[in-house]
């Protein structure tokens, strides 16, 4: 029996969106260091997912621990504190259009930390040279960018924080295949530098093979199959089959 | 195809009671949706209104907001303000000439423009520029993530973006008012003096003597709901839009459109409040 406690908990998540039901009955455990990936067809519910944790989305039954305790039962300000332990790379990048790129990364340094803007600029260029970008971009506004330095403008907000967990939509969604092993290679460094724990949700299954420890199949609102990136081409199941061959008929990974 | 009476009776009293049933459906169905929005909203603004008095306040953003909604609405405001004392003073030279009243026309302006014109008139033009700026803003925000983004940067969204849209709208419209009785009693007091040839000094008399510390005051409580309105609105249609352009687009037609019927209705109530016997 495993004695360490999950840094994510799932356990029986529900949610529905009017007559939609998009979670139906989750059940995943994300341990600390571990970066797990969940795959999954187009509106399986992948977002509300990691949604529900952050708690912009709130399920409608079940529960989500979050290093042992249930989030549903955390006070106001145990909920914020929680939330500066996380960090999130938004699909689209989610970068403030009203800011320069370096208060975009130093936004969670100034709001939530409270810190110094000269030190959080600090920061800020620091995390920008991580992720590959020269400090003249910190002074452009994202629209002055491409799509691919904007990902990473996004993952430099997202680490900039330091925080224990980091969530990733689609990181690799709308990139050319070498800027998406760009981000990829971004976030294994990321994630390891930090030892963090890291939650992805992505369709491409070349970014699964290089980021994931563990990948779990989210289809029709549960899990339909968890296991390591081997496991997954040895799995006997279908339509977990279909979806990493990319083919509509299955074809069994040998 | 012919039927017996008594089927064709009874076919008739199906489709009647089929679309009776479907009209009462609809006409159920519609109260519910609007009891629901109704509900909706006012949890919002309750929302809204519990974080502004809660710490942090994000004084520097409320501070460039007012400069955006107050100093960058005058000129608009200003036009507004100085072709309706234009108008109201000829108008009022055209009737009140049938009667030999030409002397009141100077307080008729100064009531007119401080009691109604001046607030209402401001608060539907800041409504087609700053609500439709506050939705559209707000509306790409949610539909870009930008919002949610908020929420994992350990930045409370009602706290960072609602509270200072709601306070700078609110301090800011008196003060735009203030300007927009004085250019409107100022654009009356042209028309009277340079083209209906009465003396200024009379003029201006008349328009000290007949204004009381009420009809200023009402007109600027007037003002404040007003861009206490128009910001909710905004917020509420930007802060809650989907579906892309097309709903950004919409959040935007939604607040515009809401907050000038609601500045007319609540327009009502509150000279009702003041004036009313």
């Amino acid at each position: 029996m495993n004695s360490v406690t999950p840094k994510i908990r799932f356990t029986n998540v529900y949610k529905s969106f009017g007559t939609k039901k998009v979670l139906q009955g989750i059940n995943l455990d994300v341990m600390p260091q571990e970066s797990v990936v969940i795959i999954g067809g187009s509106g399986t519910g992948k977002s509300v997912l990691i949604k529900s944790v952050l708690g912009i989305v709130k399920p409608d039954s079940g529960t989500i621990e979050i290093e042992g305790r249930d989030v549903s039962k955390l006070s106001h300000h145990e909920r914020e504190q929680q939330l500066k332990k996380f960090g999130m790379l938004f699909q689209g990048g989610a970068l403030f259009d009203s800011m320069k790129i370096w208060q975009n990364i130093a936004f969670g340094l100034i709001q939530g930390a409270g810190m110094d803007k000269k030190e959080a600029k600090t920061i800020a260029l620091e995390k920008l040279k991580q992720v590959g970008l020269t400090a003249d971009v910190a002074e452009l506004y994202p629209s002055e960018l491409s799509g691919g330095m904007q990902k990473r403008v996004a993952l430099a907000r997202a680490i900039a924080t330091k925080p224990d967990v980091i969530f990733f939509d689609e990181p690799t969604t709308g990139l050319d295949p070498i800027m998406a092993d760009v981000i990829n290679e971004l976030i294994v460094k990321c994630v390891k530098d930090l030892g963090a724990t890291a939650l992805t949700i992505t369709h491409d299954m070349h970014s699964v093979r290089k980021i994931a420890d563990k990948v779990a199949m989210l289809f029709e609102g549960k899990i339909l199959w968890q296991g390591t990136v081997a496991e997954l081409d040895t799995c006997d199941n279908d339509y977990v089959q279909k979806f990493v061959s990319g083919m509509s008929t299955a074809v069994k990974v040998a | 195809m012919k039927f017996s009476p008594a089927l064709d009776g009874a076919l008739h009293a199906v489709i009647n009671r089929f679309f009776v049933q479907a009209f009462l459906q609809s006409i159920g169905r519609n109260f519910l949706n609007f009891l629901e929005a109704i509900g909706r909203f006012a949890m919002f603004a309750i929302l809204a209104l519990s974080h502004c008095v809660r710490a942090p306040f994000y004084l520097k953003n409320m501070g460039r907001l007012m400069i955006d909604f107050g100093y960058y609405s005058l000129p608009v405001v200003g036009l507004t303000a100085a072709f309706t004392g234009m108008v109201l003073a000829l108008q009022s030279y055209s009737g009140f000439s049938r009667f030999s009243a030409e002397g009141a026309i100077a307080g008729v302006v100064a009531l007119s423009v401080t009691r109604e014109l001046g607030p209402v008139l401001a608060g539907l033009m800041v409504a087609g520029r700053v609500g439709a700026a506050i939705a559209a803003e707000l509306g790409t925000m949610r539909v870009t993530e930008q919002i949610d983004a908020l929420s994992t940067l350990s930045t409370n969204p009602y706290k960072y973006l609602i509270v200072p849209r709601l306070i700078a709208a609110t301090v800011t419209m008196p003060l735009l008012v203030v300007i927009a009785d004085i250019i409107g009693i100022f654009g009356g007091f042209i028309i009277g003096v340079y083209h209906l040839n009465f003396n200024a000094g009379a003029y201006l008399k008349n328009t000290l003597d007949i204004l009381t510390f009420t009809d200023v005051f009402s007109g600027l409580v007037k003002a404040a709901a007003f861009g206490f309105i128009i910001a909710l609105l905004g917020c509420y249609n930007g802060f809650n839009s989907k579906g892309g352009a097309q709903g950004v687009g919409n959040a935007t037609t939604y607040a515009v459109v809401s907050a000038s019927m609601l500045i007319l209705m609540s327009n009502f109530f509150i000279t009702a409040l003041f004036f009313g016997v």
